[in-house]
């Protein structure tokens, strides 16, 4: 019979740990070897000694960290193919979650694991969608594992924002995007939309919005926010990354329509106390019934949750018939808002 | 239904007060009859549906989503309607309910068969419509918007005085179809009758020293500023209500004032809590206000009675044209023929020259005292705030130095910086309280400096609060110290305000709870 994962896959003080493969995933301090699931800061930590992940992932650990920080040795793995660690087969498929984002599927003794890391089941212009794997355990986030989570189609919410650029035109609109992910897909979420004036970033976007047009996900005419003058601006889409949207640094804007992209917007308390004029509701995170739909999408009797809202998740599982266990996995989820 | 919950969602993000008119203006101008007319009725708050409460809504979502999940929901959401709209079933088709068909559906149902009417209209709505339909129903909408936006809005839209709309609101009924009528033109204003209705009140300018220096002192009259609210009385053979200043009607909270209020007229004056005729202080008036039930024990506790100052109908008879000195004539004649109970005249001081007023008002300690009013002998009675008429000379604040203790960021112009300070006083054995708050007063130029100092000399943060090493001291100025229980300091003040930063001053000297303490009761001067 083959092993259970709980037998050979646990939750540590560091993160995940296969332990016939002898490798965390996302390991949250320094580790001899570790696999990234994604290049979010609280996924893909710095010092580790080998580092596994997708091409993309790699580079943009790169691009954030430096090159020494970013693992002494680097090994890309390719979707699809499969590399034998120890006694256990891995593979990494697309996420969906951003570009480069895979889930981590181990294969020991005929017993399956998948961790899924961040994930959304959405259509995304900048990564590649999620494929569900069948597996024995899940392993699943749940940063919006609460019923009232329902995302809205994003096409709607891109319709919201070019309404309100047509009520405004002339009015900047700022946006506040985290850096990795959600600003390069808010950006090609206008481009598909049509929208093809230049956009205008924050210093803090301009390297990883460069990185994505390397690794081939045209932005359009992107150009820095933080030299272009007050005239310029006007009526123009600004993004920057949330933290900055409240600070000093939008007082160089006349007057902007502030809006926040996030699943957080949902709730409306929520967004407003940010301060938020133009609530978009745009995530990068798999809501209430995505969540629901690939627990039986990947057919596991089983699934663990590593951070989020689990409770709720953690009870309807079990209305549905499946096992489902709280890892508590601490780091994750608390890099700013990612959501 | 879904127009009038854009409404609501988009005042709800906006911050400025031109801005919601405008968006108000827009939806009042642009939406047919009856739905604009509801809409202003739900704001004004005189929808009611007594089959509709919250817990009808609990035991309906219920029948939906399991217990559990929803608990956990409304847990963290924080808000019922919220809670439901977000948790509710996907609609299958989205077809939301007009909104004058809601309320009539509302009326026209019976009691047991309305839960079932909420959920056919949840079942058809995006979450935006939910959220509005269950605020609606069970009368909690609290849009961020006033009854005043609202007015203001239709004012804007339609190009009349706010003044016009007030002075008929309170004749109306809803959905307001004469309103609408008058205000597009089609028929003349609505007369409101011998309805109660509510007259705009004649307001002061703060007197500055330049304008002292150019009034012609003969030409005044002077009279105490009581420190109450001002109240409008409106008796005729129509009813009898209590107006605050901004036309609320605030008769329940006074049921004796009304009783008192056996006559014709149109009044104005000061609400004071007056114990064998010495007013108190603010805070006494203050356990009186927003109640919509008033206990007799509270009655006994805070006696409220009206000094009044200025008449603006004697009968049927507009006095609203003749010059205050006629007006005050035919308030003291009115006055000595009716003798109404809980009333007295606010009396007039006698005086020749500034120095005489100016001495007096440096030297008066009642507690009930703001400073002096000065209205000019010739003026009619006009609605709004006219230059040259009336003028209210205030007391000099009192003042303190109290450490900045925590900020907090603004809204609109102000968002991106900490502009709401806490400020504390020391206690003697070394530990700073908090004893108020303060938002304005500063200059452009030390908002700037504070919120730089802020950023620099954080401690902690509590959600938007940042908490600040002591480093500066402010100087506070205020109206009264008053007792109370609320603040840990057990002095609450009244108007705070920042008269300047001290850079200059360390923080060790700023002053101590003691000093404070005994500025309770003290009046400015």
């Amino acid at each position: 019979m083959a092993p259970h994962p709980e037998t050979w896959l646990q939750p540590r003080p560091e993160g995940l740990f296969c332990l016939p493969g002898g490798f965390f995933i996302d390991a949250t301090r320094a580790v001899d070897r570790a696999i990234i699931t994604h290049g979010h800061a609280d996924h893909a930590r710095p010092g580790h000694h080998h580092v596994l992940a997708s091409a993309e992932t790699l580079a943009i650990m790169r691009a954030r960290m430096g090159e020494g920080r970013a693992g002494i040795t680097q090994q890309a793995l390719a979707s699809g193919e499969v590399l034998r660690i120890g006694d256990v087969d891995v593979g990494l498929v697309p996420a969906g979650h951003v570009l480069g984002s895979c889930q981590v599927v181990m294969t020991y003794q005929g017993s399956r694991a998948v961790v899924s890391g961040d994930y959304k089941r959405r259509a995304d212009p900048t990564c590649a969608g999620f494929v569900p794997v069948a597996c024995d355990v899940f392993v699943t986030e749940a940063t919006f594992g609460l019923p009232v989570f329902r995302h809205p189609d994003t096409d709607k919410e891109i319709a919201k924002l070019l309404h309100s650029m047509s009520v405004f035109p002339e009015r900047p609109h700022l946006i506040g995007a985290y850096g990795l992910g959600k600003s390069q897909r808010m950006v090609a979420l206008l481009r598909a939309a049509g929208y093809d004036a230049p956009i205008y970033l924050h210093g803090a976007l301009a390297k990883l919005c460069d990185l994505y047009g390397e690794l081939g996900i045209d932005l359009g005419d992107l150009r820095p926010a933080t030299v272009a003058d007050k005239a310029a601006l006007r009526g123009a889409v600004v993004i920057a990354p949330p933290s900055a949207v409240a600070d000093r640094w939008a007082r160089r804007l006349d007057d902007p329509v502030v809006a926040v992209a996030s699943g957080w917007m949902r709730v409306r308390q929520r967004a407003k106390a940010s301060g938020v004029e133009l609530p978009l509701i745009i995530s990068d995170h798999a809501d209430w019934d995505e969540l629901l739909a690939t627990v039986i999408d990947v057919q596991a009797p089983e699934i663990w949750v590593t951070h989020g809202n689990e409770a709720a998740l953690i009870y309807q599982l079990g209305l549905m018939g499946r096992r489902g266990r709280a890892l508590s996995l601490i780091g994750y989820g608390d890099e700013g808002d990612d959501a | 239904m879904k127009p009038f919950a854009d409404l609501l969602e988009r005042l709800l993000y906006t911050q400025g007060r031109n801005a919601k008119i405008a968006l108000l203006a827009d939806y009042f101008g642009t939406r047919p009859d009856p739905e604009r007319g509801y809409a202003l009725a739900a704001i004004a708050g005189k929808l009611d549906f007594p089959g509709a409460k919250p817990a009808v809504l609990r035991a309906l979502v219920a029948t939906r989503v399991d217990p559990e999940l929803f608990a956990l929901s409304y847990d963290y959401v924080g808000d019922l309607a919220e809670a439901i709209a977000l948790i509710w079933p996907k609609a299958a088709i989205e077809a939301p309910p007009e909104l004058p068909a809601v309320v009539d559906q509302l009326r026209q149902t019976p009691r047991e068969a309305i839960p079932a009417l909420i959920a056919t209209w949840l079942d058809a709505s995006d979450v935006s419509t939910r959220i509005a339909l269950i605020k609606l129903i069970t009368g909690g909408l609290r849009v961020g918007a006033s009854l005043r936006l609202a007015k203001l809005a239709l004012a804007q839209r339609f190009e009349v005085e706010v003044d016009q709309i007030e002075e008929i609101w309170h004749g109306l009924l809803a959905p307001y179809p004469t309103l609408f009528d008058w205000l597009e033109r089609r028929t003349a204003r609505p007369d409101p009758g011998t309805t109660p209705v509510f007259r705009p009140p004649m307001l002061a300018h703060p007197i500055e020293e330049a304008d002292r220096a150019s009034l012609d002192w003969s030409s005044y009259r002077a009279e105490w500023k009581w420190d109450g609210i001002r109240v409008q009385l409106v008796a005729t053979p129509g009813g009898k209500r209590l107006y605050s200043r901004g036309a609320d009607d605030i008769s329940a909270s006074f049921p004796e004032i009304l009783a008192a209020m056996d006559f014709t007229a149109v009044l104005d004056g000061e609400l004071l809590v007056i114990r064998d005729g010495v007013v108190a202080p603010f805070a006494d008036l203050q356990q009186r206000l927003n109640r919509k039930m008033v206990s007799a024990r509270a009655r006994a506790e805070y006696p409220v009675a009206v000094r009044l100052y200025d008449m603006l109908f004697d009968g049927a008879t507009d006095l609203r044209g003749l010059p205050f000195d006629q007006r005050r004539g035919r308030l003291e004649a009115w006055f000595t023929a009716t003798r109404p109970a809980r009333m007295d005249l606010s009396e007039q001081i006698n005086f020749e020259t500034e120095a005489d007023l100016a001495a007096l008002r440096a030297t008066a300690r009642d507690d009930g005292i703001e400073g002096l009013m000065l209205k000019a002998a010739a003026s009619p009675y006009l609605a709004g705030r006219p230059k040259g008429h009336w003028w209210k000379w205030k007391r000099d604040p009192l003042s303190l130095d109290c450490v900045l203790m925590y900020a907090q960021r603004g809204h609109g112009r102000r968002s991106s910086f900490y502009s709401d300070y806490t400020f504390g006083v020391w206690t003697e054995d070394g530990r700073l309280v908090p004893i108020g708050k303060a938002y304005s007063g500063y200059t452009d130029a030390e908002l700037l400096v504070l919120d730089k100092w802020i950023r620099a000399h954080t401690v902690a943060t509590y959600g938007p609060v940042r908490e600040v090493e002591p480093g500066i001291v402010l100087e506070i100025g205020f109206d009264a110290a008053q007792r109370s229980s609320r603040h840990k300091s057990g002095i609450a003040l009244r108007f705070p305000r920042i008269l300047r930063l001290r850079l200059d001053k360390p923080v060790a000297e700023a002053d101590r709870l003691e000093t404070a303490t005994r500025l309770i009761g003290a009046a400015a001067v």
